[in-house]
């Protein structure tokens, strides 16, 4: 006997309306737990005290400070490759053979798993060119990590300002680079932005890639050629350690939250982008 | 005197344009020479299909970790393709486009939660889990299959979602109008047409998971042994490398490397296969 599609759709709805309901339910049970463990233990002292006994008690004030410092460095190296690279692509050349190998090349960076990055940074940054493991080494692997990621979103970016800016600035008499310097990168800025806040994000929760080249010191740096520890190390050190799962938890709940906070706001200001250009 | 200025600026761009594709090749050479070398001299046969894995004893076959890693990735794949593929359907099909446009947001802001949290959550809920309810130490393949198939949803949610949202609608009105209902519509006319864009994000999925290394050194034991039961602790080629490197010097770094080889060319084979997939949608 046939079932009529009246009653296969109702059952099509209620388990693809479950499985999605599942899904949101896990993701948002993973955030739940680990505030709810680790806020209480988050408190200004925590913040801003030294980490003692390898992190049982004290704080972690300088591994915020390598939190903040080796995204810094990876975004200062990556923004302008990544956006001068975008610039190329939209606004220099057309679809050739070159461009496609660009992108190609692009693509496959993406996918790679940050331990591969990992283990380059460690020959070529840290052992051939004798940087150490470092602030300067992890810059420097994680910005060919994010750039990616930039040259993504700024060619979107780009691509979504309007063509007659730029016959309007060229029709003026200005030349390409400075209508690219002028209109075209001031009207993309938000977009690129984005770009930027999505790299930072990546680059606080990578842990692989940054211990193999930036160590796991876990003390303020004084040079480019110290080592740092991030707030992703410290935690992972303090839960696979077995150190203290109350500073772990603390150390997530912050981690978490400066993660979600970047990433909501590079989708703010995406928003805010588009919805300007849509007028 | 301009002209020239503007010609520095387009050949200044070029060259900035091309460090994404030389940072590819420097890693892809510096991987491969370090690595290489010690595949030749102790036999790709040897290296890839024994299983003794004796770094002191000069000892180097990776099978089990091989295994492995096939193992938790088919597992993460049969948790996450369905549950990934069924909620973007869901979201495109019949959501209204306002519920939509705030979940789907949601779920990306998700896929930025770090690894190392995913793995914790395996080992302080999932892993206990286990070992009360199906028996084992808990720590163990089933729990990193579990683990990466929740957090490749993102991916999978993400990119199917667009597939499916590139789909033209007046195919699903021309369903519609022969009679079919929403689900027959969707199932006959608008997964066919958004197939390959949902299998490239099952594959970039997979690479993802293939990759991943913090959350699955967490959870999977890291016992190297070939597995026989889900619910046996292993060792993936990613946390092998991990885990080992800081102490190797020698042949054995030189392994760990290789092991490196051998997940750099699955991940492009998987990542060209993607992008293949991803063409044939944009050629259409």
């Amino acid at each position: 006997m046939r079932v009529p599609p009246k009653y296969t759709q109702m059952a099509a709805i209620t388990l693809l309306g479950g499985a999605t309901l599942l899904t949101l339910a896990v993701l948002v049970f993973i955030i739940a737990f680990v505030l709810e463990k680790g806020l209480p233990g988050v408190t200004w002292t925590f913040l801003s005290a030294e980490p003692q006994d390898m992190g049982r008690a004290g704080g972690i004030f300088p591994i915020i400070v390598g939190t903040l410092l080796l995204p810094l460095l990876a975004l200062v190296i990556a923004l302008p490759l990544g956006v001068g690279s975008a610039v190329y692509l939209c606004e220099y050349t057309r679809e050739t053979r070159l461009t496609r190998v660009i992108r190609f090349g692009t693509d496959c960076l993406a996918g790679i798993p940050s331990i591969i990055f990992g283990l380059f940074g460690l020959v070529f940054f840290v052992g051939i060119l004798h940087l150490g493991w470092s602030l300067l080494s992890g810059g420097l692997t994680l910005a060919i990590m994010i750039l990616p990621t930039i040259i993504r979103t700024s060619e979107e970016a780009l691509r979504a300002v309007p063509y007659a800016y730029r016959e309007v600035s060229c029709s003026m008499g200005a030349t390409r680079w400075e209508t690219v310097r002028r209109v075209v990168l001031p009207n993309a800025l938000p977009g690129i932005v984005t770009g930027v806040m999505l790299g930072l994000g990546r680059c606080i929760s990578e842990t692989a890639a940054v211990i193999f080249t930036a160590g796991t010191v876990a003390a303020m740096p004084t040079s480019a050629f110290d080592s740092v520890r991030t707030m992703a190390v410290h935690f992972y050190l303090l839960a696979r350690e077995g150190i203290s799962n109350e500073k772990a938890y603390g150390t997530a709940a912050v981690l978490i939250l400066a993660v979600l906070l970047v990433n909501l706001a590079a989708y703010w200001m995406m928003h805010a982008f588009i919805r300007r250009r849509a007028r | 005197m301009r002209i020239s200025g503007d010609k520095i600026a387009k050949y200044v761009f070029l060259a900035i344009a091309c460090s994404a594709i030389a940072s590819l090749l420097l890693i892809a050479l510096f991987i491969l020479l370090e690595g290489l070398p010690f595949i030749l001299r102790y036999g790709p046969w040897k290296f890839l299909s024994t299983s003794d894995w004796r770094p002191h004893e000069g000892a180097f076959g990776i099978a089990p970790m091989i295994i492995s890693s096939l193992w938790i990735t088919a597992g993460a794949m049969l948790i996450g393709a369905p549950l990934g593929v069924a909620g973007a359907v869901f979201l495109s099909e019949f959501v209204p486009k306002s519920v939509m446009c705030i979940i789907k947001p949601t779920i990306e802001l998700l896929a930025g939660i770090p690894s190392v949290v995913y793995g914790f959550i395996g080992v302080m809920v999932l892993a206990p889990l286990i070992r009360t309810n199906l028996g084992g130490p808990g720590l163990s393949l089933l729990a990193a299959a579990v683990i990466l198939g929740i957090m490749v949803l993102p991916t999978i949610i993400s990119i199917s979602v667009d597939a499916i949202g590139a789909v033209p609608n007046a195919f699903r009105e021309g369903a519609l109008a022969l009679g079919a209902t929403r689900w027959q519509a969707v199932r006959m006319v608008v997964l066919k047409a958004a197939r390959s864009g949902i299998i490239a994000s099952i594959i970039l999925a997979m690479g993802r998971a293939v990759g991943e290394t913090m959350a699955v050194i967490m959870v999977a034991g890291n016992t190297i042994r070939t597995p026989h039961s889900a619910l046996e602790p292993v060792r993936t080629l990613t946390a092998n490398i991990a885990i080992e490197m800081s102490a190797a010097t020698g042949m054995h770094r030189q392994a760990l490397f290789a092991t490196g080889v051998v997940l750099f060319v699955v991940i492009m084979i998987l990542n060209s296969l993607a992008m293949a997939a991803m063409r044939r949608k944009g050629g259409r």
